[in-house]
């Protein structure tokens, strides 16, 4: 074997090896602990997040220019196929359209009528979703605004289906976000149905989330479509979130077992859309807000 | 410290940038808790190797910027791979000497420490997280060891003799 060097002169010393492990080992103890029981050390982490990004970029280009060549040759038929799909779903979307402007003007209305705040529309961008993978032990995604665009923690992620899940952590370019089903992800919800408000987890699978909080007589249904309630203050209202797929009373146990599939393809999305909305959409009504009992658990 | 030490860093920082990105690659969903642990294996080659200018300041530093890329608790791989270096630097000469079968196993005992150093860490920090994604990349790690270690004896013995 050929030593180095620099190495070959006296390779058995290591200078002040032991004491250098020793001072190391206790800086990382002190910012482990720093950032998870404090979350102080969000520029740290952002400087650091700056060095990084350029990597993220590298590895996701590949992927970037794959599309981009992909749609670059994408051949006529396939085009004027994609062509009539999108202008057929144009048309229905813009009839919906129609009768949603109709009912918005009816809600502002009665919501007049009743005295309570306007609703503001919330401001929407698309970002997408870097072909980097994040945190293994957890459901984490990268996508490509961070806070140069104003993207804050805590924000909301939705695509055209339903809600993805929420930003984390926010570099300069980048952000984390973590999804739905991840298992230490909550998010209150609503039945659309009735109002009927719970919480529902993450399990760790792409293509399920679980209601733990739903008791046995609940007015909850197979098929019921679960919106986002606004209560916790971290998703607007009114986005869906989940099909409930299976409930089963269990009747010595105190909560029915119930389970849902997410409305979005967590796994399977690229573009995502990020929600600001205003913070006059938090404060609800002062009926609700003696109800919040349970934030989403973000850590 | 000579030029040629100056001049000899330079590729072994590139590796370790490879290794890195390597880390983010994304992978296929079942496949997602086999990646190897790229970065403690590239670490572990050049701390056997040249244990002088690459040991646990350098292991701490790729750490801490490995958590910040994968979004783990600030620390977690810092300490781990710290942990594992030092054991390395402290073993490299018996190490350098084994065969590579030997070699090989040394390295599997090497990833399951690490491994379970992250382990220990999700536990007190309250990160519950599938087994598989413990003992996966101890596994792929310990098959992909030849490979990376030729590879890499390759870039050192060109930064050594192809001057």
């Amino acid at each position: 074997m050929v030593a180095s060097r620099t190495d070959s002169s006296n390779p058995a010393r290591i200078p002040a090896l032991g004491v250098r492990l020793i001072v190391l080992l206790f800086a990382s103890m002190i910012l482990m602990v720093l950032d998870h029981r404090q979350n102080h050390l969000g520029a740290v982490r952002q400087a650091i997040g700056a060095a990084v990004y350029p990597l993220q970029v590298i590895v996701d280009a590949p992927f970037r220019l794959w599309e981009w060549v992909r749609d670059g040759t994408a051949d006529r038929n396939q085009l004027q196929l994609e062509l009539s799909r999108l202008q057929a779903e144009r048309l229905l979307t813009n009839a919906r359209l129609q009768r949603m402007t109709a009912l918005e003007a009816e809600n502002a209305r009665l919501r007049d009528l009743l005295e309570a705040r306007a609703q503001v529309r919330d401001e929407v961008r698309v970002a997408e979703i870097m072909a980097v993978d994040a945190n293994p032990y957890r459901h984490n995604i990268v996508i490509d605004i961070g806070e140069n665009e104003g993207a804050y923690d805590g924000q909301a992620i939705v695509d055209v289906t339903g809600v993805i899940g929420q930003i984390i952590e926010t570099g300069l370019m980048t952000s984390q976000a973590m999804l739905i089903s991840d298992p230490s992800h909550s998010l209150p919800v609503e039945v659309n149905r009735n109002g009927f408000r719970t919480i529902a987890n993450g399990t760790g699978e792409f293509g399920r989330l679980v209601l733990p909080f739903v008791t046995n007589n609940a007015d909850i249904r197979p098929g019921d479509l679960l919106v986002t309630s606004g209560l916790g203050g971290a998703f607007p209202a009114g986005y869906p979130v989940a099909v409930v797929e299976t409930v089963n009373r269990i009747p010595q146990e105190p909560f029915a077992d119930v389970t849902a599939t997410p409305a979005a393809a967590l796994d399977q999305v690229r573009e995502v859309m990020l929600i600001w909305s205003s913070p006059k959409l938090r404060d609800k009504t002062p009926g609700d807000e003696e109800r919040v009992d349970e934030e989403p658990n973000d850590d | 410290m000579t030029r040629a030490d100056r001049a000899g860093r330079l590729p072994v920082i590139l590796t370790i940038i490879l290794s890195l990105m390597l880390m983010v690659m994304p992978l296929p969903d079942w496949a997602m808790p086999f990646r190897p642990d790229w970065v403690a294996l590239t670490l572990i080659y050049w701390a056997m190797m040249l244990p002088r200018t690459w040991s646990v300041g350098t292991a701490w530093l790729i750490g801490i910027i490995l958590d910040v890329a994968q979004g783990t608790i600030l620390g977690q791989h810092a300490l781990a791979l710290c942990f594992i270096v030092f054991i390395t630097v402290r073993f490299h000469l018996l190490m350098r000497v084994f065969p590579m079968q030997q070699l090989t196993a040394t390295v599997f005992a090497i990833l399951a420490l690490y491994q379970f150093v992250l382990f220990w860490i999700n536990g007190v920090a309250g990160v519950d997280a599938p087994l598989v994604n413990y003992w996966g990349p101890v596994i792929s790690g310990t098959l992909f060891w030849p490979f990376v270690s030729l590879l890499l004896s390759g870039v050192r013995l060109r930064v050594q003799h192809g001057r």
